[in-house]
C-alpha cells in the first residue's frame, strides 16, 4: 500500500477524533433522555478554555481537564434548568450554544496567534509495527487512543452492565426505571454530566491536538451541529455514531483530495457545502422512512438483520421530563 | 409580595441584575472596568443623532426578523434557519440590484420583492424537509444556513467580485439607483424601511390576534396531532409559517445590503437571525415587547461595535451580554414558577381540606 | 403472609379515591378487587405496591407497618404489582428486562438468568425466549415475563391490574392456571383487580367490592353474578332495550384493504357499513382495530385495496378529504389527540370554523351556547386542560360537526361518565364505528 494513502488514512482517524468523542458524549446524555443542544457552543468554549489552561499551566493534561470541566458545567446547566426549573431543554441548549460561542470568542480574543506544542504522536509498542493497521491507527496523538478506549468502554457499559441497563431504561421508559428502584433524575444528572465532560474533551481534542491553537472565528465552528446529526445518524448506538464520524472524515478527506487534484474540476463552493449537504442527506435517509421502504423490497431473512443494524429509533423518553409522585 | 405582577417585575429585575453581574465578571477577567464598558456602549449608541440612527439601523432588520420568528415560534417551530433566510433575502436583493437598471422608485420595490421571495423560498425548503422528509427544522435550518453562507462567500469571491479583483471582503458596491436612501444627513435611516418595519410589527400582531391563520398556527404549535383532527391543515400551517418568517427575514437581509453595506458581504446578516431567536425567547413571543426589547438589543449591538477600537475588546461582548440575559431570564422564570407553586400549595392546602367534597360529590366527580 | 389495610385514605384534587378502607388478606387466597372504572381499585393497589403514598392510614405486613416509599421497597417487602400495561422497556430483550432491577443479594448473571427464564416458563406453560425483544411480544407474554420477574424477586403478594384486557383466551387460561398454582401450592396472596365479573367468578376465592372510593362489601365465593352486580353499582341493572333503526344506503366500504404499521398488518379486509348501523370492533387491543378505525378517517393509508365513502372512492386521500365528507374521528387519548392544551374553549371552536378573520365576540357567544347545551363545566375563557376528564369529553362532543355521515370512536367509553354517555347517545349519528364490543349491532372480532 502506498505511503500517501496510509498518511491520508492516518489523518482521517485523527481528524475524526473530536467528532467521535463529542458524538459519544452526546450519545451518553441522550441515551439517558437529555438532549444537550449546546454542543456547538460547548465545543468552542471548552476548546478555548482547554487551550488557555494548557498555555497557563504549560501542561496539556491540565488543558484537557479544564475543557472537560467546562463542558460538564454547561451540560449541567441544561439538566438543572430542565429537571429543577422545568424549562425547555431545546431552548436552554440553544441559548447556551450561542452564548458559549460568544464567550469563547470574547475571552479568547488574546489567545489567537499564541502557540503551544500540541500533542505529539505516540507509537504504541508492537501494534504500531503491524503493517497498514499500525501506521493508520497506532501512530497517533494520545487523545486518539483515549477515543478508542471510550468507544469500547461506553459500548460495554451500555450493553453489558447493570448500570447500562438502568441508563437505557431511564431514557426509554422512566416509569419502569422508577419502578425498578432506579432514581431517574439522579441518573440523568450523572450521564449528562459525563456526556458534557466528553464534549469538553472533544473540544480539547481540537485545540490541543487536531487543530492546535485558537483562532477568531474558531475553526471548529459548526462542528457541534454535525456531531448532533451524527448521533441521530448513528441511531444512538456508540459503534454506529463512531462509524458516522469516521465516514464524515473520509468524505471530507476525499473532497479536499479532489480539491487538490488538477484533473478534476469541481467548483470549490460545492465542496465547502458538502458537509452540510451530507448532514441533511443522512438525516433524510434516517427520518423519511426511506430505510423502511428499502427494507420492504429486500428478501425477508435479510430484512431482520438489516433492520436491526439500521434501526434508528430515538430513546423513547428523549427530551421529556420525569416527575415521580 | 403577594401581587403576582410585582413578583414578576421583581424577578425580571433580578435576572437583569444577575446577567449584568456575570457579564461584569467576564469583563474584569479580561482586565477592563465594567462601568467603562457600559459607558462606551452607551456613548457608542446614543452620543449623537447619527449614532442613534445607527441603533435604528440595527433595530430595523432585528425587529423584522424577530417578528417573523414570532410567527414560526407560534407554530411550534425552532426556526434557526432565520439566519439563512436573512442571507437568502440579501442575496436575492443583491441579484436584483446588480441586474436591473430602473428608476429608484421602481427598482426598490422590485428588489424587496426578490428579497421576500428569496427568504420565503429558503424558509419553505426547511418546511419541506420537515414535513416531507421528517428532518427536524433545527437541523434543516442549520444545514441550510451553512449552505447559503458558503454560497454567499462564493458569490463575493467569485462571480460578483469587483472588476479590480476580489478581496473577498465585499462585492462591487451597488449603483445609487438600486439603494435605499437615508431620510436626511443628520439622521441617516431609511424612511421606507422604518415604515415597512412598523407595518410588519402591526401586521404580525393582528395576524396572531384576529385571523384564522394565526389561530391555526397556534393550534399547530401547541399540539399538531389534535389540530389535524380538529381540521387544521397542519402541514400548510407549518409551511406558511416558515415562509412568512422567511419573508420578514428576507426583508431584513435586503435592508442590510441595500442600506447598511451598499453591497453584499460575507456574514452580511451579522447573526441577526440567531439574535432574533434569543430575543423572542426572552419576550415569550409577545408581539408588543419584542420590538421594544429589540431596540435595547440594537442599542447594545450598535454601541459595542466600537469597543474594539476604544478598549480593544472583542465586539462579541454584545452577544455575551444578550445571551446571559436570555439565559438568566429563562432560569429565573423557572425559579419564579417553582416558588409560586410552592406558595400556592402552602396557602391552598388548608382551604382545600375545608371544601372537601361529601361522598356523594366525590362520586359525581369520579363519574359514578 | 398476611396483609392488613388500616383506614387508608387518598384524595386526588377534589376526588376522594379511597375513603377509610380497612381490609385483611390472608396467604393462599385469590382475592378479587371488583368495581367500576374509577371506583378506586387501582389507587388502593398502587398504594399497596409503593407507586403512590396514602394520605393517611397504614398497611401492615404480618403485623409490621409497611413503609414502602417506592415500588422497589414494596418488592423487598414481598409485594409486587403487575400493571395493566406491564412496566418494561420495549427495546430490551426478555433477558435484560428480567435482570434489570434485581434486588441486591438475589442477582443472577446472564447465563443463570436465561436458564431460570426457560425453567420457569416451562413450569408455568409460558411462551418466552430470553433473546426476544420486548417489542416483539404480545401483552400476554409481557405479563408472563413480569410475573416471572416478580416471583423471582421473592414476591409473596402478587397484584394484577386488569390482567385479562388485551390477552387471548388461551393466554388467559394459562394465566389463571398459574395463579391458582401460586396461591394453592406456594401460598401467595393473589390480588386480581378487575371490573370483569366473569374473571372474578372464575378465579377468586373471595371478592372485595369498591364503589366511589368506599369499600362496600366483601363476599366469599361462590357468589351469584346478580349479587356482585348489585354491590358494584348499588342497584340491579336492567338491560337497555335497543330501538331498531331502518338501514340506509352504503356509508362506508372497505374493498380488500391492506393496512400495515410496525406491529400488525390487516390483510385484504372487506367490510360494508350502512347508514344507521353501529359497528363495534372487539378483540385484543392492538390486533388491528386501531388501524382500521384510522383508515376509516384517512389517518392511515392502505397499501392495497379501496375505501369508499358514500360510494365515492377516497383511497389514499388526506384526512381532510374524509372530514369534508362527514367523517368524524375521535381518538382514545383526548388531550393528546383531539383537544389542545393551552387553547381556550372559544379558541377550540374558532379553529374548527372557516373564514379568514375571527369575530371573537360572536365566537364567545357560540361557545357559551355550546357549553350550556352539552352541560360542560367551564367558561369560554377556560383553557381545556383546566376541565375535568368528563367535561373534556363532553366538550369534544360539542366540537363535532352537527350531522356527520360516519362517526368513528376509538375507546369511546374510556373514562366516560354516565351523564356524558347519555348526551352522546341522544344525538343521532348516521353510522357509527366503535372500538368496543358493547352496544353494537355487529361485533367484529379481530385477531392477529
Amino acid at each position: 500500500m502506498n505511503e500517501e494513502l496510509i498518511n491520508i488514512l492516518n489523518s482521517i482517524i485523527a481528524n475524526a477524533t473530536p467528532l467521535v468523542i463529542a458524538g459519544l458524549g452526546e450519545t451518553v446524555s441522550e441515551r439517558s433522555g437529555v438532549t444537550n443542544l449546546s454542543l456547538d457552543g460547548s465545543l468552542q468554549l471548552s476548546a478555548m478554555a482547554g487551550f488557555a489552561a494548557a498555555i497557563a499551566s504549560g501542561n496539556l493534561l491540565v488543558g484537557c481537564v479544564a475543557a472537560m470541566i467546562v463542558g460538564a458545567v454547561i451540560a449541567l446547566i441544561v439538566v438543572v434548568a430542565n429537571i429543577e426549573l422545568r424549562q425547555d431543554m431545546v431552548a436552554i441548549g440553544f441559548v447556551l450554544t450561542l452564548l458559549c460561542a460568544d464567550i469563547a470568542q470574547f475571552l479568547g480574543q488574546d489567545l489567537a496567534g499564541q502557540r503551544m506544542q500540541p500533542m505529539t504522536k505516540l507509537n504504541i509498542p508492537l501494534l504500531a509495527e503491524v503493517p497498514i493497521i499500525g501506521p493508520v491507527f497506532f501512530q497517533q496523538p494520545a487523545i486518539v487512543y483515549v477515543s478508542y478506549i471510550l468507544i469500547f468502554a461506553i459500548w460495554w457499559w451500555m450493553f453489558h452492565t447493570r448500570g447500562g441497563l438502568a441508563m437505557r431504561a431511564v431514557g426509554e421508559r422512566p416509569e419502569t426505571a422508577f419502578a425498578r428502584g432506579t432514581s431517574v433524575n439522579c441518573l440523568r444528572y450523572v450521564y449528562t454530566f459525563i456526556g458534557g465532560a466528553l464534549v469538553g474533551l472533544g473540544g480539547a481534542a481540537y485545540s490541543l491536538a487536531i487543530k492546535p491553537g485558537w483562532t477568531t472565528p474558531p475553526s471548529m465552528r459548526g462542528e457541534g451541529w454535525i456531531a448532533l446529526a451524527i448521533v441521530i445518524f448513528g441511531g444512538w448506538h456508540p459503534f454506529r455514531v463512531v462509524l458516522g464520524a469516521y465516514l464524515f472524515a473520509v468524505l471530507r478527506a476525499l473532497s479536499s483530495a479532489i480539491q487538490r487534484s488538477p484533473d478534476i474540476q469541481i467548483p470549490l463552493v460545492l465542496l465547502n457545502m458538502l458537509p452540510w449537504l451530507l448532514m441533511i442527506a443522512t438525516l433524510i435517509l434516517v427520518s423519511s422512512g426511506a430505510i423502511d421502504r428499502l427494507l420492504s423490497i429486500m428478501p425477508r431473512p435479510l430484512q431482520k438483520w438489516t433492520r436491526n443494524f439500521l434501526r434508528s429509533d430515538p430513546p423513547a423518553a428523549l427530551g421529556t421530563r420525569f416527575e415521580q409522585d | 409580595m403577594s401581587n403576582p405582577k410585582v413578583v414578576r417585575i421583581l424577578f425580571v429585575l433580578l435576572s437583569i441584575g444577575a446577567s449584568l453581574l456575570v457579564t461584569s465578571v467576564l469583563v474584569m477577567v479580561v482586565g477592563q472596568s465594567p462601568l467603562d464598558v457600559l459607558d462606551r456602549i452607551w456613548q457608542g449608541a446614543f452620543r449623537n443623532s447619527e449614532s442613534t440612527a445607527g441603533v435604528f439601523n440595527f433595530w430595523i432588520p432585528l425587529a423584522l426578523c424577530s417578528m417573523g420568528l414570532i410567527l414560526t415560534f407560534t407554530a411550534g417551530l425552532w426556526n434557526i434557519g432565520a439566519e439563512g433566510q436573512v442571507l437568502a433575502g440579501a442575496i436575492a436583493a443583491s441579484w436584483a440590484a446588480r441586474t436591473f437598471v430602473l428608476p429608484n422608485e421602481i427598482q426598490i420595490p422590485l428588489e424587496l420583492l426578490f428579497a421576500v421571495a428569496g427568504g420565503a423560498l429558503w424558509g419553505l425548503l426547511i418546511g419541506i424537509l420537515k414535513t416531507r422528509f421528517g428532518v427536524n427544522e433545527i437541523f434543516g435550518g442549520v444545514g441550510l444556513n451553512a449552505i447559503i453562507s458558503v454560497y454567499s462567500i462564493y458569490l463575493i469571491a467569485g462571480p460578483w467580485q469587483p472588476p479590480e479583483g476580489g478581496s473577498a471582503q465585499s462585492t462591487q458596491p451597488f449603483p445609487d439607483h438600486a439603494l435605499l436612501h437615508p431620510m436626511n444627513e443628520t439622521f441617516p435611516v431609511s424612511l421606507i424601511a422604518l415604515i415597512l418595519t412598523a407595518v410588519a410589527i402591526v401586521a404580525v400582531y393582528l395576524l396572531l390576534r384576529g385571523t384564522r391563520w394565526g389561530l391555526q398556527l397556534k393550534a399547530t404549535g401547541k399540539n399538531a396531532k389534535s389540530a389535524l383532527l380538529l381540521g387544521v391543515p397542519t402541514t400548510r400551517a407549518t409551511l406558511t409559517a416558515l415562509m412568512a418568517g422567511g419573508v420578514l427575514a428576507g426583508l431584513a437581509g435586503a435592508y442590510r445590503v441595500l442600506f447598511t453595506y451598499d453591497s453584499l458581504r460575507p456574514n452580511v446578516s451579522g447573526g441577526i437571525g440567531y439574535l432574533g431567536l434569543l430575543l423572542v425567547l426572552l419576550t415569550g413571543m409577545s408581539a408588543i415587547w419584542t420590538p421594544i426589547v429589540a431596540f435595547i438589543f440594537a442599542a447594545i449591538l450598535s454601541g459595542s461595535t466600537r469597543l474594539r477600537v476604544s478598549l480593544g475588546l472583542d465586539s462579541s461582548l454584545a452577544g455575551v451580554l444578550q445571551g446571559i440575559l436570555v439565559l438568566s431570564m429563562l432560569l429565573f422564570n423557572g425559579v419564579r414558577q417553582r416558588w409560586e407553586e410552592r406558595r400556592k400549595s402552602k396557602t391552598v392546602t388548608p382551604s382545600a381540606v375545608e371544601s372537601q367534597p361529601t361522598p356523594s360529590n366525590a362520586k359525581a366527580a369520579s363519574g359514578e | 403472609m398476611e396483609l392488613e389495610f388500616q383506614h387508608i385514605n387518598k384524595t386526588f384534587g377534589r376526588v376522594r379515591a379511597n375513603q377509610d378502607i380497612s381490609l385483611t388478606l390472608r396467604a393462599g387466597r385469590i382475592v378479587g378487587i371488583l368495581g367500576e372504572n374509577g371506583a378506586g381499585k387501582s389507587t388502593l393497589m398502587k398504594i399497596l405496591s409503593g407507586y403512590q403514598p396514602a394520605d393517611s392510614g397504614e398497611i401492615l405486613v404480618d403485623g409490621v407497618p409497611l413503609h414502602a416509599g417506592n415500588p422497589q421497597a414494596a418488592i423487598e417487602a414481598g409485594i409486587g404489582m403487575l400493571q395493566q400495561d406491564p412496566l418494561d422497556v420495549s427495546p430490551f430483550t426478555v433477558l435484560e428486562n428480567f435482570t434489570y432491577g434485581q434486588v441486591p443479594g438475589k442477582r443472577l448473571n446472564s447465563r443463570e438468568a436465561a436458564k431460570r427464564i426457560r425453567e420457569q416458563a416451562a413450569l408455568f406453560g409460558f411462551d418466552l425466549d430470553p433473546d426476544q425483544t420486548i417489542s416483539s411480544l404480545s401483552i400476554g407474554q409481557r405479563q408472563q415475563l413480569e410475573i416471572m420477574r416478580l416471583l423471582e424477586l421473592g414476591v409473596k403478594a402478587l397484584i394484577l391490574d386488569e390482567p385479562t384486557t388485551g390477552i387471548s383466551a388461551e393466554q388467559k387460561e394459562v394465566l389463571f392456571a398459574a395463579l391458582r398454582n401460586l396461591a394453592k401450592r406456594d401460598g401467595l396472596i393473589v390480588l386480581l383487580v378487575s371490573h370483569k365479573l366473569e374473571d372474578v367468578i372464575a378465579l377468586c376465592d373471595e371478592v372485595v367490592v369498591l364503589r366511589g372510593g368506599v369499600l362496600v362489601g366483601d363476599r366469599q365465593m361462590p357468589a351469584t353474578t346478580a349479587e356482585l352486580v348489585e354491590l358494584m353499582f348499588g342497584q340491579a341493572l336492567t338491560p337497555q332495550s335497543r330501538e331498531s333503526v331502518p338501514l340506509g344506503s352504503s356509508a362506508l366500504r372497505f374493498d380488500g384493504v391492506t393496512l400495515r404499521n410496525k406491529r400488525v398488518a390487516v390483510e385484504k379486509f372487506t367490510l360494508e357499513v350502512r347508514h344507521g348501523e353501529v359497528i363495534g370492533f372487539a378483540g385484543l387491543d392492538g390486533s388491528g382495530q386501531e388501524l382500521i378505525l384510522r383508515a376509516c378517517a384517512g389517518l392511515v393509508r392502505p397499501s392495497a385495496g379501496h375505501i369508499l365513502l358514500n360510494g365515492q372512492d377516497l383511497t389514499g386521500k388526506h384526512f381532510r378529504a374524509y372530514r369534508e365528507n362527514g367523517v368524524v374521528f375521535s381518538s382514545a387519548g383526548r388531550v393528546e389527540e383531539g383537544l389542545i392544551a393551552g387553547l381556550t374553549l372559544t379558541e377550540h371552536l374558532a379553529v374548527t370554523n372557516s373564514g379568514a378573520f375571527i369575530d371573537w365576540e360572536a365566537q364567545r357567544e357560540r361557545t357559551a351556547a355550546q357549553i350550556k347545551h352539552f352541560n360542560v363545566r367551564g367558561t369560554p375563557e377556560s383553557e381545556i386542560q383546566q376541565l375535568s376528564g368528563g367535561n373534556q369529553q363532553r366538550f369534544l362532543m360539542a366540537l363535532l360537526p352537527d350531522r356527520p355521515n360516519l362517526l368513528v370512536l376509538e375507546q369511546p367509553t374510556r373514562g366516560l361518565d354516565v351523564d356524558s354517555a347519555r348526551i352522546s347517545g341522544s344525538s343521532c349519528w348516521r353510522a357509527v364505528m366503535l372500538a368496543r364490543q358493547s352496544c353494537s349491532h355487529r361485533p367484529i372480532w379481530m385477531r392477529w
